[in-house]
């Protein structure tokens, strides 16, 4: 007898669990040629109030952690998606990816978690400063997370572009909800059993798949969401940047396609950091003097 | 009639039926509210809620901006009610009401050695004697757990009886501290010798036990009330307190009040919330539901 083989339920990524969506629907993702590939869950703004009740809860703790052992929790995830890296390949062909294409995009993704690994202990010291002024102060800015980020990833892109976006929000200690790309979903469910059993606490990546079109709203009128990252191509850029004002949202727009050299970077972390400045008196003007 | 202040007037209390009550809890949880019931019904938690703090750490600064909320829930948006009461402890029962007096908010106090009941009977007097002296509406008692489930009925039968004579004009809340009993049995038992020995409200925590008001006992509390008053013809309030920190639990323990006690219940003056982070999550929903925006607890007041 012909075994049946057993197809993965793909099911979203909350609060460190893995639900159905709350609503109950679901939806079909296909190959180019028009091919079934899986079932995905088509979550509901109730699945966006959840994600973020989780990731608001999350936040705090993820913040306070020490810089070093954040960096310590992202190379981890880069450890276990290298043990699982076929798996992913193989996602990756079945959205028409071909073999050498997957197999390099893997290898990137791998190589950009340990670059922003090695970012969270450091981009705090190389992008803060210490300001000369005119009074008895020791003046210095430094960055804090700005807290709770919405990310929409790019829809042509099933990983790459995905982690791209993701890393540098929670390398700053911001705590994320995102949406996966509506017709490439696949390697963000799987990317969430990376996640989760790699150290990163419940709540601080929360990943939903669905339709961006009825997403996208919720999210972004959310008062409890402090930014949106989001790429150009996307239809909803203006609506998202209105619903936004309300609690002046950070909205940051970036290429869909994510560059392999020219794609990472310090900016990209800081562009979800609030910058804090001090003024710390002292008794004398040069501040940074011997004297001081 | 009158309730009779005899402990042998206390019938039988009939048995729980567990898995029952489990069956009839869940039905509650699943009716389907429309947006205009919801308003309704969130404004009438709102109105229901007993704002409390019982910290050993409650300072006079603590009880005025609690008391400052009771009465200005969120002033940004119109036409919201105000909580029905403030809970505190008895020393601080003249502060609150010099401050929610004139709101026509209620001050409730805690009494007779709360939390634990520990005391001697003339301090529990004096404890309640002090509140209702000091301005206290409504006294909020607890039973004597030990003396309960060691058998000793009568006992706690005519503590109760004691201190709603001390009490006077101010209703007697019964805190029969739910967690503790372990069995619906004797909750319901509990509930039984609190309302014959002349309890104007029943209660099922103090707060600092876990489990404290889950619906099983509630359920349960609102059942002994209703066979309570078709035998009497006596109404007698319900007051959750502990465990309900969101509107949808909330409403549905309003869905259930209404479906066991019926219409009359549904107002402060027989239902309360006891809750201190209640208010806010009840307001979250009130403007989530007007604006259609996921609220943030960043624009409400702190609690």
């Amino acid at each position: 007898m012909k075994r049946i083989e057993v197809l993965k339920t793909y099911k979203i990524y909350i609060g460190g669990k893995f639900p159905r969506t709350e609503s109950g629907r679901f939806y079909e993702a296909t190959n180019a040629s028009g091919r079934s590939i899986a079932n995905m869950c088509k979550s509901s703004r109730k699945d966006i109030r959840n994600a973020v009740v989780a990731a608001r809860k999350a936040q705090g703790a993820w913040q306070e952690r020490t810089a070093f052992n954040r960096g310590q929790i992202l190379y981890r995830i880069a450890e276990i998606l290298e043990g699982r890296k076929s798996q992913f390949i193989e996602e990756l062909m079945l959205q028409d990816s071909t073999k050498k294409a997957a197999q390099i995009e893997v290898n990137d993704c791998i190589d950009r978690i340990v670059y922003y690994a090695g970012w969270c202990d450091k981009f705090n010291q190389v992008a803060s400063s210490v300001n000369p002024v005119s009074s008895s102060h020791f003046n210095f800015s430094s960055y804090e997370p700005t807290g709770l980020v919405g990310i929409i990833s790019p829809e042509s892109s099933s990983l790459f572009g995905l982690v791209s976006m993701l890393l540098p929000v929670i390398s700053g200690g911001n705590s994320c909800v995102l949406i996966a790309s509506e017709s490439k979903p696949l390697c963000a469910v799987t990317l969430a059993e990376v996640l989760n059993t790699s150290d990163v606490p419940p709540g601080v990546v929360n990943i939903l798949t669905g339709q961006v079109s009825e997403l996208w709203s919720p999210l972004s009128s959310h008062m409890d969401v402090n930014a949106i990252s989001i790429c150009s191509r996307s239809a909803y850029i203006k609506d998202i940047q209105i619903a936004s004002a309300d609690n002046l949202k950070r909205v940051r727009t970036y290429d869909d396609e994510w560059d392999v050299q020219g794609g990472q970077g310090i900016q990209y972390i800081t562009d979800f950091q609030e910058l804090k400045t001090t003024w710390h008196p002292i008794e004398n003007i040069g501040g940074s003097s011997s004297s001081y | 009639m009158t309730k009779t202040n005899d402990f042998n007037a206390v019938p039988r209390s009939p048995s729980i039926d567990k898995v029952g009550v489990e069956e009839r809890v869940a039905r509650f949880q699943s009716r389907s509210i429309k947006n205009d019931s919801k308003m309704q019904g969130l404004h009438m938690v709102l109105n229901m809620i007993d704002l409390t703090t019982l910290e050993g750490k409650d300072t006079p600064g603590k009880v005025r901006q609690m008391c400052f909320k009771a009465a200005h829930l969120h002033d940004s948006y119109p036409d919201l009610p105000t909580v029905a009461a403030v809970c505190v402890y008895p020393s601080m029962v003249r502060l609150a009401k010099s401050i929610v007096g004139d709101f026509g908010i209620k001050v409730a106090s805690v009494s007779t050695a709360f939390p634990s009941g520990q005391a001697p009977m003339n301090v529990k007097i004096s404890d309640t004697k002090y509140a209702v002296e000091h301005g206290a509406d409504e006294i909020d008692m607890v039973i004597s757990r030990g003396k309960f489930l060691s058998g000793e009925f009568s006992f706690v039968f005519d503590e109760i009886s004691a201190i709603k004579e001390v009490c006077g004009d101010a209703r007697l809340k019964v805190i029969l501290e739910t967690g503790e009993l372990s069995t619906l049995d004797n909750v319901r038992k509990a509930s039984d010798i609190a309302m014959y020995a002349g309890a104007d409200f029943i209660k099922t925590s103090t707060g600092k036990i876990q489990p404290a008001a889950t619906m099983q006992v509630t359920y349960t509390m609102l059942q002994a009330i209703r066979d309570f008053y078709d035998e009497t013809g006596v109404m007698v309030g319900m007051k959750p307190a502990g465990g309900i920190s969101n509107a949808k639990l909330a409403l549905h323990n309003l869905v259930m009040v209404k479906e066991v006690l019926g219409q009359e219940w549904l107002t402060n003056q027989w239902f309360r919330f006891g809750a201190s982070s209640l208010a806010n999550d009840v307001l979250m929903q009130i403007l989530k539901t007007d604006t259609g925006a996921y609220q943030s607890a960043d624009y409400f007041t702190i609690d």
